[in-house]
């Protein structure tokens, strides 16, 4: 960096140089504009677009319409309006895909922080690590699901107990990669100077933690954070397909595929809809994360 | 090499048993167990004989000691029993189904065939479609075919196969009629007909399947190969004068092969287990359907039996795969 006449343009801020790698991502670029699309479509359309209120022998006489200007995506076999119905089991299944994702980012990030800073915790964590991934996930979904759902319904009412149990059942088996992911930058980190002087100035472990290491394993983190959120939104699809997941009047993208499929035949589009909506949020998710793995690679980025 | 085996093959125990534990506590422990359901019209004294005849009344590491015993010893037994004609197990009780009174075994026993074919077959097609694509894709790195390689790859991921299998039913048996929507359990092959009408009842859960398994074993062939490609000793062999047909398809193709054998051996429990989604999509009655049946009806024995199968299979197949990798490529070294 002694010529600088040839260098480029110094960029004003790190996160500007990461926004400026991640333009450059095609795909990722397009995701994250049909990710926006869609969240706010989920957020703001149920503002916008407000179904007339039906009695039932309207709703009745208004079933199973195809698309038209009343009813942009048709309605179902109950005369619900599709529109209003994909928006709000968006949000659901949105909500699913960042809470689940929060919850085992957290979890493994803690369980990485400790296995690799501590050398005791090291192996019995890592053991427990490998024990989850043994675990066969989906049956145990499922049967976590099952068993749990009645109970927690009657404690906090059917749609909040579905989604806890939803949530911290996909969160508690989905952490392992971010606590491996993490150990191991964590155990790169620790030999670094910058830890060693913090250590030799009298710094706590704690203080360590949070003020040297925690900071420089964010960016593998949101890359397994991304990856997360579309795991996650398969995995609640998965469970609302197999009849497993939210309650019939409490929709998500997964369950509406799963009650179109009983119509399938004569209604298809009432399948193509959440299918697309649930393929694209995970496709675009999917580029987001291979975006942000390239924009935050400072071997890639200003190159 | 031996020396690791053991010692991976000794660590699994203790890892299993764990599991067993945590599985066999998970299902029998949780609040919605059948023996809560029993209508409160049913007098006591025949609530407790109906518990008691599902062998439930026993304290709870009673029955799981019992479980473990009846899954390592009286199964083993009474397989070898029926192919040897021994005593070995003797009279002893096997893992029963609550729901249909046999035992899990001889369900399992009946639906892995279904499960096999299927989805064993969708493994081998994804396999196949997905390494030339991997291999092609690496070659002419950034050319049209390695980008849409990359855009099929991306979409095979993302797509569900709740989705995928769907769409191609509605394609191709609601509009072109081409395939029948459900798969004909029933169906025995004899004949060149039933032959055909088999294979038309494979094609969509095998195009299911095999596509979302392609996309991912295609990936990792591409990346494999290109690690490979710049090595000095590929242009050693182009150096020398060789085909580049045998550079690559000979030296390079060895070589990436060696972690994509891994993957692929990792993905085997999932043919055994993880295609509940596509059995229940197109009726097949295999493994995953009986799990997805038991878990309805809460038939805890044939859960908590296929789910500990499951872990076996993983465990099993991640040491497998280990040991392959040290087996294939002499560069590992695990002692």
């Amino acid at each position: 960096m002694t010529d600088a006449t040839s260098a480029p343009p110094k960029p004003a801020s790190q996160a500007r140089a990461i926004w400026q790698q991640f333009r450059t991502h095609k795909g990722a670029l397009f995701g994250l504009i049909v990710l926006t699309i869609l969240a706010l479509a989920a957020l703001l359309g149920p503002f916008l677009w407000v179904p007339e209120k039906l009695n039932v022998a309207q709703a009745i006489k208004l079933k199973n319409q195809s698309m038209s200007l009343r009813f942009p995506l048709g309605t179902d076999q109950l005369g619900r309006d599709m529109l209003s119905r994909m928006m709000l089991a968006g949000r659901i299944s949105l909500a699913v895909g960042f809470v689940a994702m929060i919850i085992a980012i957290v979890f493994g990030t803690f369980i990485g922080v400790l296995a690799g800073y501590y050398k005791r915790l090291d192996g019995p964590l890592m053991r427990l690590t490998d024990m989850f991934l043994a675990l066969p996930l989906v049956p145990l979904l499922l049967v976590l699901v099952m068993l749990f759902r009645d109970r927690i319904a009657s404690l906090i009412g059917p749609e909040m107990g579905a989604f806890a149990l939803i949530v911290f059942a996909i969160g508690i088996t989905s952490w392992m990669q971010a606590a491996r992911i993490v150990r191991g930058e964590v155990l790169a980190l620790k030999e670094r100077e910058f830890v060693l002087a913090a250590r030799s100035i009298g710094s706590a472990p704690r203080r360590i933690i949070l003020r040297h290491i925690l900071p420089n394993v964010v960016s593998p983190v949101m890359v397994a954070a991304t990856l997360g959120i579309a795991e996650a939104i398969i995995t609640e699809s998965v469970l609302s397909f197999l009849g497993l997941g939210f309650p019939p009047d409490f929709p998500t993208w997964g369950r509406l595929l799963y009650d179109g499929l009983a119509y399938m035949q004569i209604y298809p589009e009432r399948v193509i809809w959440p299918g697309l909506a649930i393929s694209l949020t995970v496709l675009s998710v999917n580029y987001i994360g291979d975006g942000v793995r390239d924009a935050l690679d400072p071997r890639i980025r200003g190159r | 090499m031996l020396t690791f085996t053991l010692r991976r093959l000794l660590l699994a125990i203790p890892t299993l048993l764990i599991i067993s534990l945590v599985i066999f506590l998970l299902v029998d422990l949780a609040p919605g167990s059948p023996l809560g359901e029993i209508p409160l019209t049913v007098p006591p004294d025949v609530r407790a004989k109906m518990i008691k005849a599902l062998g439930a009344d026993q304290p709870v590491f009673v029955r799981y000691f019992l479980w473990l015993r009846q899954f390592f010893w009286v199964e083993p037994a009474t397989l070898f029993d029926s192919y040897f004609g021994t005593q070995l197990a003797g009279d002893e009780q096997r893992i029963l189904s609550w729901q249909s009174r046999s035992p899990v075994f001889s369900v399992i026993g009946e639906r892995l065939p279904q499960t096999m074919t299927v989805i064993g077959t969708a493994y081998l097609v994804g396999i196949l479609i997905a390494l030339p694509i991997g291999i092609y894709s690496a070659y002419r790195q950034y050319s049209w075919f390695d980008q849409f390689g990359t855009m099929f790859a991306m979409i095979g991921f993302s797509v569900p196969t709740f989705f995928s299998g769907t769409l191609l039913i509605i394609i191709f048996s609601v509009w072109l009629g081409w395939f029948p929507t459900k798969y004909d359990t029933t169906l025995s092959v004899t004949d060149w007909a039933s032959f055909v009408k088999q294979v038309k009842q494979m094609a969509l859960p095998v195009m299911t399947l095999g596509l979302a398994n392609a996309a991912a074993i295609s990936r990792y062939m591409r990346s494999s190969m290109l690690e490979n490609m710049g090595q000095d000793y590929v242009r050693t062999a182009r150096a020398k004068g060789m085909s580049e047909r045998k550079v690559v398809l000979k030296h390079v193709l060895r070589n990436s092969l060696i972690p994509v054998v891994t993957v692929i051996a990792l993905g085997i429990p999932a043919i055994f287990g993880g295609a509940i989604i596509t059995e229940n999509l197109f009726g097949v009655n295999g493994i995953g359907a009986a799990l997805i049946g038991a878990i309805h009806v809460n038939d805890i024995p044939m859960v908590q039996t296929l789910a500990f199968i499951f872990a076996i299979l993983i465990v099993a197949f991640n040491l497998i795969a280990d040991v392959l990798y040290g087996f294939l490529d002499p560069r590992i070294r695990y002692d």
